[in-house]
């Protein structure tokens, strides 16, 4: 086989792994959203973060405004200190927004939803989420149950 | 009993003492491959010997694995009524570890006896002593084109066997077993990490492409120069490539994972 056909084989070749590596990054894995632009960070504490876990999605109204980027125990407080980053072009969140920890679907993952609030000031980069609404633990809710069953008969 | 002794000592002396002169061949080896920027014409020849001539029975493999793990997934994602994530199933085992893992092994037994049986019957014909003859080095001119070949073309194979499975994947999942079509894909887009999934697969199959490529240089050029030991040697090859490309990945996913 002459060199030129065994050039434009390896060409080819190459073209098909870019191909292949286009459609691993684009398709397959989460590199989009990687790209995306430059985000500020709050900080809201929690009682019981559950299930949650770092790179959860954080919502509002159902909407995907940006993630969580770390989870921390805080030793002073005795709360779950987490750190979320979100999109910078969603800045008008009030100071009254409730961050609350929703489940998707029954048993899905669970993410931080952010529900605004009817304040004129608006959260800041770094500036903490007061009001806030810890994960459902299942093993208090069946307590709690339990409770008001004995409690009633 | 001393005999035996003696025979037991003698094999792995043996072994430790060729497990040397390979790694003393991979330093020639490495050497020489930075004297390939000179002559890349030698590179392109072997890219297409180990890499283009793989590229069908990587690609239908690929197909095929990806639409038996859809199908396998199914059956039993369905039991939890979790049949949305065969989309993430598919596409995390081959980029982690199917990817990387079956390729090396297709290469190791097309690509790599093929390099074993041309260097081992180079040596049995007396070509490679010519070529000292004429000093030439045949690390720079037979091996060195040879490795950097087989370490560049596994892991491009690994990308295309895994980028094909998943859209094998896709043809049973979506078009003949009914999972939603978005489902499948935005499950796995949530549950595959560019940096820590796809790139490990590619880093697993670098490592996988440099230790074939070794082994199979090494034993063509170590073998005993008559058809036996020619075809000893290629059987060999397949044989330790299978089991380090196994026993690495073994290594790798416990560091990487």
């Amino acid at each position: 086989m002459n060199s030129r056909a065994i050039e434009i084989l390896v060409g080819l070749f190459m073209l098909l792994f870019l191909a292949a590596m286009f459609i691993l990054s684009m398709k397959v894995s989460n590199l989009t959203s990687l790209t995306s632009t430059q985000g500020y960070t709050l900080i809201a504490k929690f009682e019981n973060v559950g299930g949650l876990k770092e790179r959860a999605s954080v919502a509002a109204s159902g909407v995907r405004v940006g993630e969580v980027t770390n989870i921390a125990y805080d030793p002073e407080t005795f709360e779950a200190s987490v750190t979320l980053s979100i999109d910078e072009s969603y800045a008008s969140f009030p100071m009254d927004t409730t961050a609350s920890i929703y489940t998707a679907g029954l048993l899905g993952e669970q993410y931080i939803g952010l529900d605004p609030g009817a304040e004129d000031d608006v959260l800041q980069d770094s500036d903490e989420i007061t009001l806030t609404q810890s994960a459902i633990v299942l093993e208090r809710l069946i307590g709690q149950v339990l409770f008001s069953r004995s409690g009633g008969s | 009993m001393s005999d035996f002794l003696q025979r037991f000592g003698r094999v792995w002396l043996g072994m430790v003492e060729r497990l040397g002169r390979a790694t003393l061949f991979l330093a020639q080896l490495v050497g020489g491959v930075f004297s390939l920027i000179k002559r890349p014409s030698l590179l392109w020849k072997q890219l297409h010997a180990s890499g283009v001539m793989t590229l069908s029975i990587v690609l239908v493999s690929g197909l095929f694995v990806g639409m038996v793990l859809a199908l396998q997934a199914f059956n039993t994602l369905i039991d939890f009524g979790q049949e949305n994530r065969v989309g993430s199933l598919v596409a995390l085992t081959l980029v982690r570890e199917l990817g990387p893992v079956v390729t090396g092994l297709l290469f190791a037994g097309r690509a790599g006896s093929a390099m074993t049986a041309e260097i081992g019957l180079m040596k049995a014909t007396e070509q490679l002593s010519g070529l000292e003859m004429m000093a030439v080095d045949p690390f720079k001119r037979v091996f060195a084109p040879r490795f950097l070949a087989g370490v560049i073309a596994l892991p491009m194979l690994a990308a295309m066997f895994s980028a094909i499975g998943v859209l094998g994947g896709h043809l049973i999942g979506v078009e003949v077993l009914g999972v939603d079509k978005g489902a499948y894909w935005s499950l796995m887009q949530n549950s595959v990490s560019f940096t820590s999934d796809v790139c490990n697969g590619l880093i697993k199959g670098l490592v996988f492409g440099f230790v074939v490529s070794w082994i199979a240089i090494f034993e063509g050029a170590d073998c005993i120069p008559t058809s036996e030991g020619v075809s000893s040697a290629t059987t060999r090859t397949v044989v330790y490539s299978s089991l380090a490309i196994l026993g690495l990945d073994f290594l790798l996913t416990a560091v990487m994972f």
